[in-house]
């Protein structure tokens, strides 16, 4: 374990920390409400249970992230942590494809089912929406660059 | 003396590669069943559709079998060189994360039309088309089996490659 290899793991995961607490808090802040003909219409992200998988998945990886950053010195366990890290990472992706197939549906509408879009009566939570599955998304990426860098290091070893 | 001691080296020899023969025939058969349950759940979503007199098209939700289709990258594992089991724990990774999102995508697509969403003024369907949501959910049962399978041979293919470290 070089010191570079040392010092780009942490800085990933310093990155995917703020990327996930960056989608949780702008995801739990996103609600708007109009009135259409006499009648409120309120939007909140607790209104859909993706989106609450969402954020309790951003959150568990949030957290794991910052248990991991705080007691960065235990390299004996590097194996077990690279295990974990692809199990957070189907975590987060599974969550962000989740919440990004709902919120395509509140944007375009599923004709074949009748359910109409959302966005347009409510575009402020659409557009805070679109912001925390960016995040989100960016958090699932950087923890993939994260597997494939400690896979990477990891078999280069072999052959030095 | 000398011959006792390579009796003794003949024999772990041959117990190494029994346990690395017994190992690959592991991997692959959960290869081969994370691969049949993937496969049936892609099958059995696509060809899921029921037609009734007032719809004119056909139900199909769009995210999901564009994700589930691409769950075929399985290579096996018979010949291990360091570069090969690092690509192999590389794209397993990426077929977990696929399967993942599909899986994902799928079940809260299907827990909308089942429940409905009342803030939303999203009726749910599944009261409507009975016999093609109780298929939905057959596939997705599959495809959550085929994951954990994905993920425990990723797990065994990440350890083949820090076993092969240790040497």
């Amino acid at each position: 374990m070089t010191k570079t290899k040392r010092v780009l793991t942490l800085f990933l995961r310093f990155l995917a920390i703020g990327a996930t607490l960056a989608a949780v808090i702008v995801m739990v802040t996103s609600h708007d409400s109009s009135q259409v003909l006499n009648l409120t219409f309120t939007a909140k992200y607790s209104n859909e249970q993706a989106f609450k998988f969402f954020v309790i998945a951003e959150a568990i990886a949030c957290g794991y992230s910052l248990i991991l950053l705080l007691t960065f010195s235990q390299t004996s366990l590097w194996r077990l942590v690279l295990i974990l890290d692809v199990v957070i990472a189907m975590l987060l992706s599974s969550s962000v494809s989740a919440a990004v197939a709902i919120a395509h549906v509140g944007k375009k509408g599923n004709t074949h089912a009748g359910w109409l879009p959302i966005c347009g009566q409510v575009p402020k939570f659409c557009n805070h929406v679109t912001g925390a599955l960016v995040a989100g998304f960016s958090a699932a990426i950087i923890y993939f660059l994260l597997i494939f860098s400690s896979l990477y290091s990891v078999q280069n070893t072999l052959f030095l | 003396m000398a011959s006792e001691n390579g009796e003794k080296l003949d024999l772990r020899l041959n117990i190494v590669s029994d346990t690395k023969q017994q190992k690959e025939w592991i991997s692959l058969s959960l290869r081969v069943v994370a691969f049949v349950a993937t496969a049936s759940a892609t099958l059995i979503m696509a060809l899921s559709k029921q037609t009734k007199s007032l719809v004119v098209a056909t139900i199909g939700t769009t995210p999901l079998t564009i994700a589930l289709t691409a769950k075929f990258l399985h290579t096996p594992a018979f010949i291990e060189q360091g570069l090969r089991l690092g690509l192999i724990a590389i794209l397993d990774v990426m077929a977990v994360a696929l399967a993942a999102s599909g899986d994902g995508a799928a079940s809260f697509m299907a827990e909308v039309g089942r429940n409905g969403n009342s803030h939303a003024r999203w009726d749910k369907i599944c009261d409507k088309f009975e016999a093609y949501c109780n298929r939905s959910g057959v596939a997705l049962i599959a495809s959550f089996l085929g994951i954990t399978l994905l993920l425990v041979v990723n797990v065994i293919s990440i350890t083949k490659l820090f076993k092969l470290n240790r040497i």
